[in-house]
């Protein structure tokens, strides 16, 4: 029964690759929930932190160890300095503007990128170990399993640290009501800046563990792209959605990646996209509004 | 000019969206310990009066182009929203706003936010269920299920955590049946005696914050039209035929057209 463990095979790599897809859409969510804004320079971020171990763990030859969380830490900063001068400013306008600026940020970072690097494509340097891993009879490519860990225990912390933090209960106060949140002395803008930047590590981090995959190139960012069909699958506001919409978006890219051929997988994400929105314009798990009997 | 206000109000003029004015030269001043009723018609100012004293109004686009508001003797003038309520100023806003997707007991964790920075020991959160035992019975559910004064318990309990100094209660009666809002009254009443939280009351209801009032100021189109202790607002002639419903001397009820004459005579008046 070999087909059977070559569907396997397939599924657990998509599964893998959705969880990464589920990492980057937990930091989307994140930013959208807290702040509202539509944050389409997630894709760049990742990138970014791709770029940044990259340059700790190649450029000055520190070793994986050490490089991983100084990318992540990158990336918080990175998103800090973004909170702080490009969105904070434009509160209160118009959400296509902010929109319209994160959309000119990515940009802005690829060209960075392409100035430092170069244009083309790059290799991280190995730093999972190489053993390759069996599930069963099915085998699974270690970077993706070690990938897969990683990322789930990334959104377990946040899930958790979501429901029973006191900074969980200030997020989601905030994002609940913005006004109520300043009436019982929570510093909102504090909230927003510490969702922009636990978002942008988490990005960081999940460009790590992209790049260590696939490789690295200033074109990566179109890996924000699923992200984002993630997150509209699974409901702007929906942590549990962006897992949810992670793995399943994970998985039909790599089911039609295998069986129909490498050029439908992004027709197929985007034909789940079309199909949900037209059985639930909220996503699966996105917010509606309780109401009161 | 020994008395020893909490808040006092002076001449502050509101306009929103810079081009609509609300208020125009409105002063009041609250009292330590005391109970002070603001009333007034629908779109008199009120609930701009409070948002102007909690600094909420930037939110709304609105702004306080004159004047100067004064908490604890200090211009609030530059302090941030939660800073203010981190020094002991609370506002329970209008229509209540619980967030309604946490449960009560995280409502109430999101009100310890309150407390940060001010030194002082956590609020139990038993002093909120010992005024409102029926939150107690729901502290595991959704806020946003509850009913509509079962989260005016909940506002008013946030409140509570934060351990103020003034509380502005923004119409606690608000859509709630009379016995709930005798309830709420009760409550308010006994916090402000036992807590010693003064207060200051925005209401429609002008009986029920008589009650519990000691000072009343009535608003009219942004200005104080008439103040006092409420002894003498609920003797004033204009005060019991318009805000408690009372009619004048007869029981006979007025007609609409002397209710205008009232209008145009008070407008010259002030």
């Amino acid at each position: 029964m070999t087909d059977w463990l070559f569907l396997a095979e397939v599924c657990l790599a998509g599964i893998g690759a959705g969880a990464l897809y589920a990492l980057t859409g937990v930091a989307f969510v994140l930013i959208y929930k807290a702040t509202r804004v539509v944050n389409l320079a997630i894709g760049e971020i990742l990138m970014l932190g791709g770029y940044a171990f990259l340059g700790f763990a190649a450029g000055w030859g520190l070793p994986a160890w050490a490089a991983l969380p100084l990318a992540v830490l990158c990336g918080g900063l990175f998103g800090a300095v973004v909170e702080r001068t490009l969105i904070r400013p434009m509160l209160g306008e118009s959400p296509i503007s902010v929109f319209m600026v994160t959309v000119g940020l990515g940009s802005m970072l690829v060209g960075a990128v392409e100035l430092g690097w170069g244009a083309d494509p790059l290799r991280l340097p190995e730093f999972v170990p190489n053993r390759p891993v069996f599930i069963g009879e099915a085998y699974l490519a270690p970077k993706v399993a070690y990938g897969f860990v990683a990322a789930s225990l990334v959104i377990a912390a946040f899930v958790l640290a979501f429901r029973f933090s006191r900074s969980g209960v200030a997020l989601r106060a905030t994002a609940g009501d913005q006004g109520a949140a300043y009436s019982v002395g929570i510093d909102v803008p504090r909230v927003f800046s510490l969702a922009w930047t636990a978002a942008c590590a988490t990005a960081a981090g999940a460009g790590v563990l992209v790049g260590s995959i696939g490789g690295i190139s200033p074109t990566m960012g179109v890996f924000g792209l699923s992200v984002l069909v993630v997150v509209i699958v699974g409901g702007l506001d929906s942590i549990m959605g962006a897992l949810v919409g992670g793995l399943l978006v994970g998985l039909i890219e790599a089911l039609a990646g295998a069986f129909l051929g490498g050029e439908y997988k992004l027709l197929a994400t985007f034909g789940l996209l079309i199909l949900i929105l037209m059985l639930r314009p909220y996503g699966l798990f996105g917010t509606h509004e309780i109401e009161r009997l | 000019m020994a008395e020893d206000l909490v808040l006092e109000v002076n001449n502050i003029e509101v306009v929103y969206n810079r081009t609509i004015q609300v208020l125009r030269g409105l002063s009041l001043r609250v009292p330590r310990g005391a109970i002070v009723a603001l009333l007034g018609s629908n779109g008199a100012g009120k609930s701009t009066t409070l948002k102007a004293v909690s600094r909420l109004l930037p939110l709304e686009d609105g702004e306080i182009t004159a004047g100067q508001v004064a908490f604890e003797g200090e211009d609030i003038g530059q302090i941030t929203p939660h800073a203010l309520v981190r020094r002991g100023l609370f506002h329970v806003m209008e229509g209540r706003r619980v967030f309604e997707d946490l449960t009560v007991e995280e409502n109430l964790t999101a009100a310890t936010f309150a407390l940060s920075g001010r030194g002082v020991p956590p609020t139990p959160f038993d002093l909120v269920y010992s005024y409102f035992p029926r939150l107690y019975e729901r502290r595991k559910g959704l806020a946003g299920y509850l009913s509509g004064g079962e989260q005016q318990m909940l506002a008013i309990g946030r409140a509570l955590i934060a351990q103020p100094k003034l509380m502005l209660l923004d119409e606690p009666s608000l859509g709630l049946s009379p016995k709930l809002v005798e309830e709420i009254f009760s409550i308010i009443a006994r916090i402000n005696a036992e807590q010693g939280v003064s207060m200051l009351l925005v209401e429609q209801n002008a009986a029920v914050a008589f009650a519990v009032a000691s000072y009343g100021y009535i608003l009219e189109t942004g200005k104080v039209v008439i103040d006092g202790p409420t002894e003498r607002l609920v003797r004033d002639q204009d005060v019991r035929e318009f805000y408690l419903g009372l009619g004048g001397s007869g029981a006979a009820r007025k007609s609409y057209r002397e209710v205008k004459h009232y209008k145009r005579r008070k407008r010259w008046l002030s």
